[in-house]
C-alpha cells in the first residue's frame, strides 16, 4: 500500500501549481470571467506547449506524458485551488477518455490534436427532462445510409462556447430510458444543423444549449459500438467524477484554508474570532469534512480503473463530495460574516464552484441511489 | 386551547384576500414576475396602496395609524400578504424606525418623521454596522463631536464608515448609531442620529454581493454636520434604542407564512421536474422525504411562533425565546433555498441575469435565479445578530448559562 506521489506527478503538480500563481491570481481570473469570451486561450495554448499537461493521461505513443486517472487527479486538485475555467475536464479527461477507451479510428489523431491545443470538447449529454440519468435520452441518431442523422437538444453543455467538437449521446433504438440502444457520437460543433445558444454560468464557467437539427453525420462519427455505447459512456463520466472530486478538493482546501486565515484576523469582542469555541468547534468540523473528501478521491481515483469496483467507489465519493462542498462552502460563507457575501472576496466565489460540483454528474441523491443500487444487486 | 377561527376571523381573511386582489399594484406585479430589479418607484407601490387603505402598520400603537388588529388578524395578514406573493413592506422605517420614534422621540419629533414613513414618502436606511462592529456592534467608531455652528446653533459633526446599508441607494434619510462619548464604556458612550443623506460629506458606494447583485452598500461620513435636534433619546443612551429596534426587528423574523408559499412552490416545481426514472421529481423517495422534514420542521416552527404571538396578546412581550424564531426560521429559509436548486438540476446552473429572451430558451422560467437566491440567502443567517450569537442570546438570558 502506497498512498505517495511518484516524482513525475510531484513534478506535475509543482508545474502546474507554478504557473498558476503566477498566471492565474483571483483578480484576474474574475476580470477574464466576467467578460467575453470568459476564458483566456494563450492560458490554454501554455498548458499544451509550455506544461505540456494536455498530454497528461495520454500514453506515450499517442505523446502523451504516460499517466492515468492519478495524473487527471493532481491537475485537476490544483486547478480546483485556482477556480480554473480553462476546459481540461471535458476535452482531456472527457474527450480523451472517449477516444482512448473506444478505438476509435480517429482516435490516434484527434488524442494529437487534444495534446496540441488545437482540439477542444465539449460532452453534451444531459437533457431537459433527463435529469441525471445517463441513459434518459430523448436526442435521436437515426441510421442514414451508412451514416447518421442527428436531432435533438442538450442541456447546459459546460464549455460548449470553447469547443470545436462535442461528443454527444443519442439513442439510435428502444425507449427513452432503456439501458440498450443508446451510441456516442463524435460531431464538428461548425457542422450544419448545429445551433448553440451560449451563457455564462453561476460559477463562472460558460455554457451552451445545443441543438441538432437533421445533423447528417459519417459513419466514422460513431464512437464505439452502436446501440451499446451505455458502458462506455458509464466509465468515461465515472472517471470525469473522479477527476471532479478532485477539483472539489482543491475547492474544499481552499475554502477551509481560507476561513481559518479570516477568523485569526477578524477581532470582534476583543478578540479573534477564532478563539471562540463555537467556531473552533465548526472548523474541526470542516476540516474533517476536507479530509474525507481528500481520501475517498484517493480511493475513487485509484479503483477507478478497474471496471468490477469503478462505479461503486465513484459514486461513494461523490456523495462525499457532495456533501462536503455543502457543508464547508456554506459554513465558509457563515464564518465570513458579512465579508463572505461579498463579490470582491474570493471565498465567495469558491462557495460558488462548490455549489455547483454538489450536483455536477448526480447530486448526493442520484449517486446515493447509485451505491445503494450497486449494493443490493439488480434485484433492488 | 383551541386553533380554530372565529367568524370575524374568516371574515377577515375574505376582506383581506379581496383587498389584495382588487388593488395589488398591476405594475409592480407583472415586474415581481419578470424578476427584474425593481424601480424606487416600484418598491413603494403597494406600500402607498396599503397607507391610503390604513392597513400599512399593522404593528404601530392604533392612535398613530396602527390598525389595531389581534394577534390572530395579524397571523392572517401576513399569511394572504404572503400567499399572494405580495412584496413585503420595507421594513426600515416602518419597522425599524418608527417604534424608536415613537417611543423616545420628542412629540417634535414624532410629528416631523412618523407620517412620511406612514405614507411611504421618506426611504429610510440603517447605519449600525461597520467594517469592525458586526457581531460586536457596540464597538462601534463612527464618531460624532458636539460643536457650535456659525448660526449659534449645536450641531454634531460625524466621521466615519457604516457598511451593510441595504438599498441604502435608494435612501432619503438615515438613522446611525455614533459614538458621542468616546471615554465610556462601549455601550454607554453611542448616540441614535437622524442623518439627512443629501447633507454633504455623504458618500453611498455598492457593495456588490456574491450572486451579483447590488443590495447593500458602504456609507461613508465626512465631516457630515447633524443638527442635534435629530437625535432620539438622550446623548450617550442610544443603545437602549438600537436595543428596541431589534427587539422589533424580531418580529416577523420567522417569515413563516412566506416559507410556507415558498414550499409551496418548490412543491410545484418538483412536480413538473423529472426524476432519473422519469416520474415527477416529489415522486423520489429521497427528494420526497427532504421536503416532507422540512415541511414538519416549518409546522414546528410555526406553532413556536404562534406559542410567542399569544404570549404577547396576554402582555409578556416578545422575549429572547424569539431568537428561536430568528435560528429556525433562517434555517428553513435557506434550505428551501437549497432544495428549489436542487430540484432544478441542471437548469440551476445558467447565469441568465444580462440575458435576453429569445426564441432559444434557457430551461423552465422558474428555474431562473435560483442559484442566486440561495446564494443571497445565505446572508439571513449572518445579519440580524447571526445565528452563533442568537445561541449565545437564548444561553444567557434563557438558561442562564
Amino acid at each position: 500500500m502506497d498512498f505517495s506521489f511518484t516524482e513525475e506527478q510531484s513534478m506535475l503538480r509543482d508545474t502546474v501549481a507554478a504557473y498558476l500563481a503566477d498566471h492565474y491570481d483571483f483578480d484576474k481570473r474574475r476580470a477574464v470571467v466576467t467578460k467575453e469570451p470568459g476564458w483566456r486561450p494563450e492560458v490554454w495554448k501554455a498548458f499544451a506547449e509550455e506544461l505540456g499537461i494536455l498530454g497528461a493521461p495520454f500514453s506515450e505513443e499517442l505523446g502523451g506524458l504516460g499517466g492515468g486517472p492519478i495524473e487527471n487527479m493532481v491537475v485537476m486538485e490544483e486547478f480546483g485551488k485556482a477556480l480554473v475555467v480553462e476546459p481540461y475536464l471535458g476535452t482531456v479527461v472527457i474527450g480523451g477518455g472517449f477516444l482512448k477507451h473506444s478505438g476509435h479510428a480517429g482516435a490516434a489523431d484527434l488524442i494529437g490534436g487534444i495534446i496540441e491545443g488545437k482540439t477542444l470538447f465539449a460532452f453534451a449529454a444531459a437533457e431537459p427532462k433527463g435529469r441525471y440519468n445517463l441513459a434518459a435520452l430523448e436526442t435521436t441518431a437515426k441510421k442514414d445510409g451508412a451514416g447518421w442523422t442527428l436531432n435533438g437538444h442538450k442541456a447546459v453543455v459546460v464549455g460548449a462556447p470553447f469547443a470545436t467538437h462535442l461528443i454527444v449521446t443519442a439513442r439510435t433504438s428502444g425507449g427513452m430510458r432503456d439501458a440498450e440502444g443508446i451510441s456516442v457520437f463524435l460531431v464538428e460543433k461548425g457542422a450544419k444543423g448545429v445551433t448553440t445558444r451560449d451563457y455564462p454560468t453561476v460559477d463562472g464557467n460558460r455554457a451552451s444549449e445545443v441543438y441538432f437539427e437533421n445533423v447528417s453525420l459519417g459513419a466514422d462519427a460513431l464512437i464505439g459500438t452502436a446501440d451499446h455505447g451505455l458502458p462506455l459512456i458509464e466509465k468515461v463520466v465515472d472517471e470525469a467524477i473522479a477527476a471532479t472530486c478532485a477539483e472539489a478538493c482543491g475547492v474544499l482546501r481552499k475554502l477551509h484554508e481560507g476561513t481559518l486565515e479570516y477568523t485569526k484576523q477578524r477581532k470582534q469582542f476583543g478578540q479573534p474570532i477564532s478563539s471562540f469555541q463555537v467556531l473552533q468547534h465548526r472548523m474541526v468540523d470542516m476540516f474533517i469534512q476536507v479530509e474525507q473528501s481528500i481520501s475517498m478521491t484517493y480511493m475513487a481515483n485509484i479503483k477507478v480503473t478497474d471496471d468490477a469496483e469503478r462505479a461503486k467507489a465513484v459514486s461513494a465519493a461523490k456523495v462525499q463530495i457532495g456533501k462536503a462542498c455543502k457543508f464547508v462552502g456554506q459554513n465558509a460563507i457563515q464564518l465570513h460574516g458579512g465579508m463572505g457575501m461579498t463579490d470582491e472576496m474570493a471565498i465567495g466565489h469558491y462557495f460558488k464552484r462548490a455549489t455547483m460540483i454538489e450536483s455536477a454528474f448526480g447530486s448526493v441523491d442520484h449517486h446515493l441511489a447509485r451505491y445503494e443500487f450497486l449494493s443490493l444487486g439488480k434485484a433492488a | 386551547m383551541n386553533l380554530d377561527f372565529t367568524p370575524e376571523e374568516d371574515a377577515f381573511r375574505e376582506e383581506v384576500r379581496t383587498f389584495i386582489k382588487e388593488n395589488y399594484p398591476a405594475q409592480l406585479r407583472a415586474a415581481q414576475d419578470e424578476g427584474r430589479t425593481l424601480t424606487k418607484e416600484e418598491y413603494l407601490m403597494w406600500h402607498k396602496v396599503l397607507a391610503k387603505k390604513g392597513w400599512v402598520a399593522p404593528g404601530w400603537p392604533k392612535e398613530l395609524g396602527g390598525t389595531g388588529w389581534t394577534p390572530t388578524q395579524k397571523y392572517i395578514w401576513s399569511e394572504e400578504t404572503a400567499k399572494a406573493d405580495c412584496l413585503p413592506i420595507l421594513p426600515f422605517g416602518m419597522s425599524m424606525l418608527a417604534p424608536v420614534i415613537y417611543t423616545f422621540g420628542t412629540d417634535e419629533q414624532k410629528k416631523k418623521f412618523l407620517p412620511d414613513i406612514y405614507n411611504g414618502e421618506v426611504w429610510w436606511c440603517q447605519g449600525y454596522s461597520e467594517p469592525g462592529a458586526g457581531s460586536d456592534l457596540a464597538s462601534l467608531k463612527t464618531r460624532a463631536e458636539r460643536v457650535k455652528g456659525d448660526d449659534g446653533k449645536e450641531y454634531y459633526i460625524v466621521n466615519g464608515q457604516k457598511t451593510w446599508t441595504t438599498l441604502g441607494q435608494y435612501a432619503d434619510w438615515g438613522f446611525f448609531l455614533v459614538r458621542t462619548d468616546p471615554d465610556a464604556k462601549p455601550q454607554s458612550g453611542i448616540s441614535f442620529l437622524l442623518i439627512d443623506m443629501k447633507t454633504p460629506g455623504i458618500t453611498v458606494r455598492p457593495i456588490i454581493t456574491l450572486e451579483g447583485g447590488h443590495e447593500v452598500n458602504d456609507v461613508f461620513l465626512d465631516n457630515v454636520k447633524v443638527p442635534v435636534e435629530n437625535r432620539i433619546f438622550h446623548e450617550n443612551q442610544g443603545w437602549t434604542c438600537a436595543k428596541a429596534l431589534l427587539a422589533h426587528e424580531r418580529t416577523g423574523i420567522a417569515g413563516v407564512a412566506r416559507s410556507k408559499r415558498n414550499l409551496e412552490k418548490l412543491r410545484e416545481i418538483s412536480g413538473t421536474e423529472r426524476s432519473d426514472t422519469g416520474g415527477a421529481l416529489i415522486s423520489d423517495a429521497f427528494f420526497r422525504r427532504k421536503v416532507a422534514e422540512l415541511e414538519i420542521d416549518l409546522t414546528a416552527l410555526e406553532f413556536t411562533e404562534l406559542r410567542t404571538l399569544a404570549g404577547e396578546s396576554s402582555g409578556k412581550g416578545p422575549g429572547p425565546e424569539s431568537s428561536i424564531l430568528k435560528i429556525k426560521g433562517t434555517e428553513i429559509q435557506q434550505r428551501l433555498q437549497e432544495l428549489a436548486l436542487e430540484a432544478v438540476g441542471h437548469y440551476g446552473a445558467p447565469f441568465l441575469r444580462d440575458m435576453a429572451k429569445t426564441n432559444l430558451p434557457i430551461g423552465p422560467d422558474y428555474a431562473e435565479g435560483l442559484a442566486g437566491e440561495m446564494f443571497n440567502g445565505r446572508k439571513t443567517s449572518i445579519y440580524g445578530g447571526s445565528n452563533e450569537i442568537q445561541r449565545n442570546i437564548i444561553a444567557k438570558m434563557v438558561l442562564g448559562l
